[in-house]
């Protein structure tokens, strides 16, 4: 007796393997995100019903007296608040990257785990730390500029419309310096030995080794940085939440599309909470978030690719 | 030259200490405070808790006047059973993509790591809608699927550059003698995936312990907030009341501490693994 094979079965394991995932990936993280675009067409009436509505609510954001100021304001903040990031974060993440990459530096292990600590705790923790830490009441800043003799200079920064932005940055920054650090030390360690001894050999010292070698090398790396802050910036919210609240004050100096994207939905004060406008502004932020990985996608990785290895 | 050597070490490593206090003085001050008394506190903020200033009263308070070992335990069930779901149904669709020749294979990769990219909390106002349907409004049950869908992709992605690098031998060799494709992955391909599954998890395990976003607005009731929004809320009720706020954020600091000290190396490891390819 022979056993014919008819036709191949049906591969049922592959169906079995990736329906889970898939499923809870379409249902939870993709049919929201679509629905929230589709939404974003929409007004609600009083009586909870839909209305399609065109470009309606995208009209109303983008010039309404009433929603377009905050509208431009946060986004404003938004990228100031990114800015500092750049200008400040990375190039602290680089400067201690390219120092724990040193050859035979004593304790890099030790460093890079106390310095990456505060990355891995919640945003919300290190808020309050730094508005205690802050405070005029505890007195603890002044205490420390005292110290360096800046007594003189402080001020509550927090509270101030003209630094309260800055000041929260600035923590965010404090926070996750780690990261590209990181990231960056990874990408440092994976240049070749023979690239940097050809170097020295030919009488380069260390300070012309990172600029004119490794710093070439890692500006892929930079990048993936550069477009990983800019997507958790523009889609920060506790932060600013746990020290400042939803109205991010003092005067809305603080208030980011995050931010804004909660009061819009949920309402604050005398206004009402609209899911419409909030799914408009959800989906303005896919729509930055978008161009500016597009961006990072087809300008700058593109170019730089032409100097890594 | 071997003196300018040696003023450059001195160098490097005064910065790297100076950085690495900057990094955690603040976190410190915070520690030891909240084992003082108030009027340790502010007399002198900087002094290490004293037999005469030191006090455990801000602990009694915030463990009266809040349910911080409920919030802890929420925060617990979330971040673990997410973990668990994240991992095996992340290692079984990246077992299937990485192993398997099917049509829409690259198209179903992409798919699902769309999401590395995207943000959830843009999709808020629908995850909300979904969730009241649903009847999940208020439960953990709600946080845990929009987290397992949030950290799905990255670990889906991770975990199939791993398994494609599995030698074909094993698995070919245990074809042969009639094993079944379950126990395939079961039996063969968990365990040689394991140190990527450690990396996924310490990955996944951060933003869900820490998010704020999805308990506010998903889980806000006092039986289901996780510890990130207790503190939150309670922070913000107890603004004045130094002593509390300070054990308040002791009390969610020590927890990731210990975790931290315990995982960094590999976490450490996952990071600048992960980055070099």
């Amino acid at each position: 007796m022979s056993t014919v094979t008819g036709k191949r079965q049906f591969p049922w394991h592959i169906l079995v393997f990736l329906a889970p995932a898939t499923i809870v990936y379409t249902a939870f993280m993709v049919y929201p995100l679509a629905d929230s675009v589709r939404l974003s067409f929409y007004t609600l009436d009083e009586t909870g019903a839909t209305h399609f509505a065109g470009l309606q609510n995208y009209v109303l954001m983008l010039t309404d007296e009433e929603w377009a100021g905050p509208f431009w304001n946060a986004l404003k903040n938004n990228f100031i608040f990114f800015l500092i990031h750049m200008l400040v974060q990375n190039p602290i993440g680089i400067l201690l990257a390219a120092l724990l990459s040193l050859p035979k530096l004593h304790g890099r292990g030790t460093y890079r785990t106390l310095i990456f600590f505060p990355t891995m705790l919640s945003v919300v923790i290190i808020g309050f730390i730094w508005q205690l830490i802050l405070s005029p009441l505890w007195g603890i800043s002044e205490t420390m500029l005292d110290w360096v003799g800046l007594a003189d200079w402080f001020a509550p920064w927090l509270g101030e419309e003209h630094s309260a932005l800055v000041t929260l940055a600035l923590m965010s920054v404090w926070q996750f310096v780690g990261m590209p650090m990181m990231l960056i030390y990874a990408a440092l360690l994976a240049i070749p030995d023979e690239l940097v001894d050809a170097a020295i050999v030919d009488g380069a010292n260390h300070n012309q080794v990172f600029w004119r070698i490794k710093l070439p090398l890692i500006l892929p790396t930079v990048g993936i940085v550069s477009i990983l802050t800019f997507v958790g910036n523009f889609n920060a919210f506790d932060l600013i939440y746990a020290v400042k609240g939803a109205l991010a004050g003092p005067n809305f100096s603080t208030d980011i599309m995050g931010t804004l994207f909660y009061r819009t939905f949920f309402g604050y004060q005398l206004q009402i909470g609209s899911p419409t406008m909030g799914a408009t502004v959800a989906t303005l932020m896919f729509l930055i978030i978008l161009v500016g990985v597009m961006l990072y996608l087809f300008v700058i990785q593109r170019r730089l690719q032409r100097y890594s290895l | 030259m071997k003196t300018q050597r040696a003023t450059g070490a001195v160098a490097v490593h005064a910065i790297l200490l100076g950085y690495t206090l900057i990094a955690l003085y603040p976190i410190f001050l915070v520690l030891i405070n909240s084992f003082k008394s108030r009027k340790g506190i502010f007399g002198d903020p900087m002094a290490l808790p004293t037999e005469k200033s030191f006090s455990l009263e801000g602990f009694e308070q915030v463990l009266q006047r809040s349910n911080f070992e409920l919030y802890f335990g929420n925060s617990l069930i979330v971040t673990v059973v997410t973990l668990v779901i994240v991992l095996l149904t992340g290692a079984m669709a990246a077992w299937a993509l990485s192993e398997y020749k099917f049509r829409g294979n690259l198209a179903l990769a992409i798919y699902l790591s769309l999401g590395i990219m995207i943000p959830i909390r843009l999709g808020s106002v629908s995850i909300l809608q979904l969730v009241v349907d649903l009847g999940l409004i208020n439960t953990l049950t709600a946080l845990i699927l929009v987290y397992t869908a949030q950290s799905l992709p990255l670990a889906v992605f991770i975990l199939s550059e791993f398994m494609s690098q599995i030698p074909k031998d094993l698995k070919e060799a245990a074809r042969c003698d009639g094993v079944s494709e379950y126990k395939i992955f079961y039996a063969i391909i968990l365990p040689l995936t394991r140190p990527a599954i450690a990396t996924v998890g310490v990955f996944s395990m951060i933003p869900v312990w820490n998010d704020l976003w999805f308990p506010l607005i998903l889980a806000p009731s006092e039986e289901t907030q996780t510890i990130t929004l207790g503190v939150q809320q309670f922070v913000g009720q107890y603004v004045t009341n130094w002593n509390a706020v300070l054990a308040s954020l002791t009390l969610a600091i020590i927890p990731v501490l210990v975790l931290y000290v315990i995982f960094s190396r590999q976490l450490v490891r996952g990071i600048t693994s992960g980055a070099v390819k």
